[in-house]
C-alpha cells in the first residue's frame, strides 16, 4: 500500500511567550468581569479598539471567541442553538457559534484557562460594520440579552479608492462615540492617551507586517497556519506594549530562520496564497496535508487584515478612519484584485486557493468572478475549496483533500 | 481475449465511492484486461478481486505487475498499489490517451462530478468537482430508481421513449425527489419523469464551468446511459466524444501514470 508521508512540523519557539501574554490578557479580562475593577468593552475585530483602550476599557473580541470555538471544534455543536433562535445556518458561523455557546453556558476559555468561567461581561458593545452587517446583528443580540448599551460605526462598503469623504464620515462617527463612552467608562477622554495607544497599534501593525512579509523569502520561514495562530496578539492586544514586544520576538525568530535557510515546510516546492477565511477546525489537518505535499501556503489576505498602515498618532481619528476603511474586506472588487495581484507577485506564489466559506460571503471572494479575472491577469492557476470557517457540517474532508492533492499535481505538471 | 504470456503489465485501480475499476495495460499502452465491481464496504478486498479478474482477462500473473497505481476515493486502501494519484489527474491522463487534443472532460461519477480542462499538450488547465449536493451525480439517479420502482439499467431505454419531458427545477436532490413525487401524483408518464431526471443531471454538470469546443464525457453514468449523452449533445449543441470504455478512464489513466513513472525510472 502506498505509504502516507509522516509530517513533522517545525515549532515556533516564540509560541510559549505568545501563550503567556494571551493567558494574561484573558485572566485580566476575567478578573475585571468578576470584580468590576475595570470596565469591559466588546469590540469587533477591526473596530475602534484604540478609542476604547484610551478610555481605560479592557477589550474583548467576540470574533476571537468565535474562532476559538472553531479551532477547538466546539462550534458545530453550538450553532444549532442559535439556529433555533432564528439565526439561520446560512449566516456568520462566528455569530451562531458564539451565541449558541452563550445559550449553552459553554466557552473554550473555561477549558483553556483554569478558573475562567466564561466570556467577560460587557459594559458596552462597540461595532464597526466595515467587515459585515453580521457583527451589528450579533452585538445587538447581546445588547438585548444583557441589557448593555450598543453603539458603533457604519462604514461604507464596496469602496474603490478611499476618499476624503469616506474618511470624514467615519472619523466623525468615531468622534461621536467618545461622549457616551466617557460616560460608561467614568473616564475623561484624553487625546494624548489616544495618540499613545494609536502609536502602539501602529508599531504592532508594522511589526506584524514585517513578520508576514518574511514569507516572501524562499523557502518561507512561516506558513499561513502559523499566521492564523500568531496573529492573536495583533487582534486582541494591539495598542498595548505586550503586542509590540511579542512581534519583535517573533520577527527575530523568523529572520533567524531566513539566515539559516530554514523553511517552515520541508523541501518547499510549491508556494500558495490563501484567499478567504481559515477553516478553524481543520488548521492542523490542512497544515499537515500541505506539508506532506511539500507545499507551503505562506500568505493570505486574512492574516494581512490586521495591518493598519495608515495609523498616524498625530491625527488619530482621521488615520483610524482611513486605516479601518482601507481594509481589503471593505473594498470594491477592482481594488481587491489590485491588492491580491500585488501580494501574488510579492510572495512569489505558484497558485491561489480560494476558500468559499458557506457562512461568510464577506470573506469569500470567489463568488463574483474574481478568481477567473485574477487568473487572466497573472496566469496563476487557482482552486476553490467549499467549506466554512466554523461549521464543520459544510465540509467534505475527502473532497477537500482530493482537490488539494489534484491541485498540487497540476502545479507539478506546470513545473515539469 | 487470447491467453498470452505477459511478462510486464501496468495496473491502474480506480476505487470509486460506487464502483471499483481495474485496467491492465502493456508497456506499449495496450489495454489487455479490465474489470468493474461494486466497491462495497471493503475497498481492499474489492480491489483485490477486481485485479484477479482483470489479470485473468489479460492472461497475466500478479508477478508480471511492474507498477500499480491507485486512484479514486479509496485510493489509499489498495494493498498492491505502489503509488496513488488523484482521480482528477488520472481522468485527465486517461482521456488524453484517447483524445490527444485540448478538451473539457465531464466525468459523471457515482458520488461526484468532475470538470477537467486539458490543453493541447494534455496538461491540465483547471478542474472542478461538484459541490456538496448529490444532484447531478450517479447517486442522484440511484436514489430515484427505487422511488420510481424502475431498475437503474432500464432508465436509459425509458428516457429515450419520452415524448413530453417533465421539467424539474430544483438544485437540490431532496427537493428534486419531492418534485418527482409531485409529478407521479399528477399522473405524468414515468419515461417523461426519467428524461427530466437525466436533463437535471446534465444541467447540474454543464453549469459547473464553461466548456471548450471539444467535450468528452466519461464515467459510469455515461457508460450505462448513452441516451443521456445524446441529450447532453442536444443541450450543448455539438457532438460529444466518449472513449471506448467510459467507466475505465480513471483506471486507464492510473495505469498510464505507472508506465510513465517506469519510463522515468
Ligand atoms: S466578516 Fe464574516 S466571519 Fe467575520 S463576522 Fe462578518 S460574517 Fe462573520
Amino acid at each position: 500500500m502506498a505509504k502516507e508521508k509522516k509530517v513533522v512540523r517545525k515549532k515556533i519557539k516564540a509560541t510559549g511567550e505568545m501563550n503567556r501574554i494571551m493567558a494574561e490578557y484573558f485572566y485580566e479580562l476575567d478578573n475585571a468581569s468578576k470584580t468590576g475593577e475595570r470596565k469591559i468593552a466588546w469590540c469587533t475585530s477591526v473596530g475602534p479598539a484604540e478609542i476604547l483602550r484610551s478610555l481605560g476599557f479592557l477589550v474583548h473580541f467576540p470574533e476571537n471567541h468565535g474562532a476559538m470555538l472553531g479551532a477547538t471544534r466546539m462550534a458545530t455543536d453550538m450553532i444549532p442553538e442559535a439556529n433555533a433562535l432564528g439565526y439561520s445556518p446560512d449566516i456568520c458561523s462566528y455569530l451562531t457559534a458564539d451565541v449558541g455557546a452563550y445559550v449553552k453556558g459553554i466557552s473554550p476559555l473555561t477549558r483553556a484557562y483554569k478558573g475562567i468561567d466564561g466570556v467577560p461581561k460587557p459594559d458596552v458593545l462597540v461595532y464597526n460594520t466595515n467587515q459585515c452587517r453580521d457583527v451589528q446583528d450579533w452585538f445587538a443580540w447581546y445588547a438585548k440579552e444583557l441589557n448593555v448599551p450598543i453603539m458603533g460605526v457604519e462604514t461604507h462598503r464596496g469602496v474603490g479608492d478611499v476618499t476624503g469623504a469616506h474618511v470624514e464620515s467615519v472619523a466623525s462617527q468615531m468622534e461621536a462615540l467618545v461622549p457616551p463612552l466617557e460616560e460608561i467608562s467614568g473616564n475623561t477622554f484624553d487625546l494624548e492617551e489616544l495618540k499613545r495607544v494609536v502609536a502602539l497599534s501602529k508599531q504592532c501593525s508594522d511589526l506584524w507586517k514585517q513578520v508576514l512579509d518574511t514569507a516572501s523569502n524562499v523557502p518561507s520561514p512561516l506558513t499561513f497556519y502559523d499566521g492564523t495562530i500568531h496573529m492573536g496578539p495583533a487582534v486582541v492586544l494591539r495598542g498595548t506594549q505586550q503586542a509590540v514586544d511579542y512581534y519583535h520576538l517573533l520577527l527575530a525568530e523568523m529572520n533567524e530562520r531566513i539566515a539559516q535557510g530554514e523553511g517552515a515546510v520541508e523541501d518547499e516546492s510549491y508556494r500558495l496564497y490563501w484567499e478567504g477565511m481559515p477553516i478553524w477546525g481543520r488548521l492542523s489537518a490542512h497544515s499537515k496535508l500541505f506539508s506532506s505535499l511539500n507545499t507551503c501556503v505562506l500568505a493570505s489576505t486574512y492574516c494581512n487584515s490586521w495591518i493598519f498602515s495608515a495609523f498616524d498618532p498625530d491625527d488619530p481619528f482621521r488615520s483610524m478612519a482611513k486605516a479601518y476603511t482601507e481594509l481589503f474586506i471593505v473594498r470594491s472588487d477592482p481594488a481587491k484584485e489590485r491588492y491580491v495581484k500585488t501580494m501574488l507577485d510579492f510572495f512569489k506564489v505558484d497558485g491561489v486557493i480560494y476558500h468559499d466559506a458557506k457562512t461568510c460571503p464577506n470573506n469569500s471572494n470567489c463568488r463574483y468572478g474574481m478568481p477567473q479575472r485574477i487568473e487572466e491577469m497573472t496566469t496563476l492557476p487557482f482552486l476553490t475549496i467549499n467549506g466554512d470557517l466554523n461549521d464543520l457540517r459544510m465540509i467534505s474532508d475527502e473532497q477537500t483533500k482530493t482537490n488539494i492533492e489534484a491541485f498540487v499535481e497540476q502545479l507539478e505538471e506546470r513545473k515539469n | 481475449m487470447a491467453k498470452m504470456d505477459m511478462d510486464s503489465v501496468f495496473v491502474g485501480v480506480d476505487v470509486g465511492a460506487s464502483r471499483t475499476k481495474v485496467a491492465v495495460m502493456t508497456p506499449e499502452r495496450r489495454l489487455v484486461g479490465h474489470s468493474v465491481e461494486k466497491s462495497g464496504t471493503d475497498f481492499t478486498a474489492t480491489a483485490d478481486r477486481c485485479l484477479d479478474t482483470a489479470l485473468r482477462m489479460a492472461g497475466a500473473e500478479a508477478t508480471a505487475i511492474t507498477k500499480a497505481i491507485s486512484t479514486g476515493y479509496g485510493r489509499k486502501n489498495v494493498s498492491y498499489a505502489n503509488e496513488t494519484r488523484t482521480e482528477i489527474g488520472c481522468h485527465g491522463k486517461g482521456c488524453y490517451f484517447y483524445f490527444p487534443f485540448s478538451t473539457t472532460i465531464i466525468d459523471i461519477g457515482g458520488q461526484d462530478n468532475k470538470i477537467i480542462k486539458l490543453g493541447d499538450d494534455g496538461r491540465r488547465i483547471s478542474f472542478k468537482m461538484n459541490r456538496k449536493c448529490a444532484a447531478g451525480t450517479g447517486a442522484f439517479l440511484e436514489e430515484m430508481s427505487p422511488r420510481l420502482d424502475i431498475p437503474l439499467e432500464e432508465m436509459d431505454g425509458l428516457a429515450s421513449r419520452s415524448t413530453d419531458m417533465v421539467k424539474l427545477g430544483s438544485f437540490c436532490t431532496v427537493f428534486s425527489a419531492t418534485e418527482v413525487l409531485e409529478n407521479i401524483r399528477r399522473g405524468r408518464k414515468v419515461e417523461d419523469i426519467i428524461k427530466g431526471l437525466f436533463f437535471s443531471v446534465i444541467q447540474r454538470v454543464v453549469e459547473m464551468d464553461a466548456l471548450s469546443p471539444k467535450v468528452v464525457m466519461t464515467g459510469g453514468v455515461v457508460a450505462h446511459n448513452p441516451y443521456l449523452v445524446k441529450m447532453a449533445e442536444e443541450k450543448i449543441g455539438r457532438s460529444i466524444l466518449v472513449p471506448e470504455h467510459p467507466q475505465l478512464t480513471g483506471a486507464v489513466g492510473a495505469a498510464l501514470y505507472g508506465i510513465g513513472l517506469a519510463t522515468i525510472e
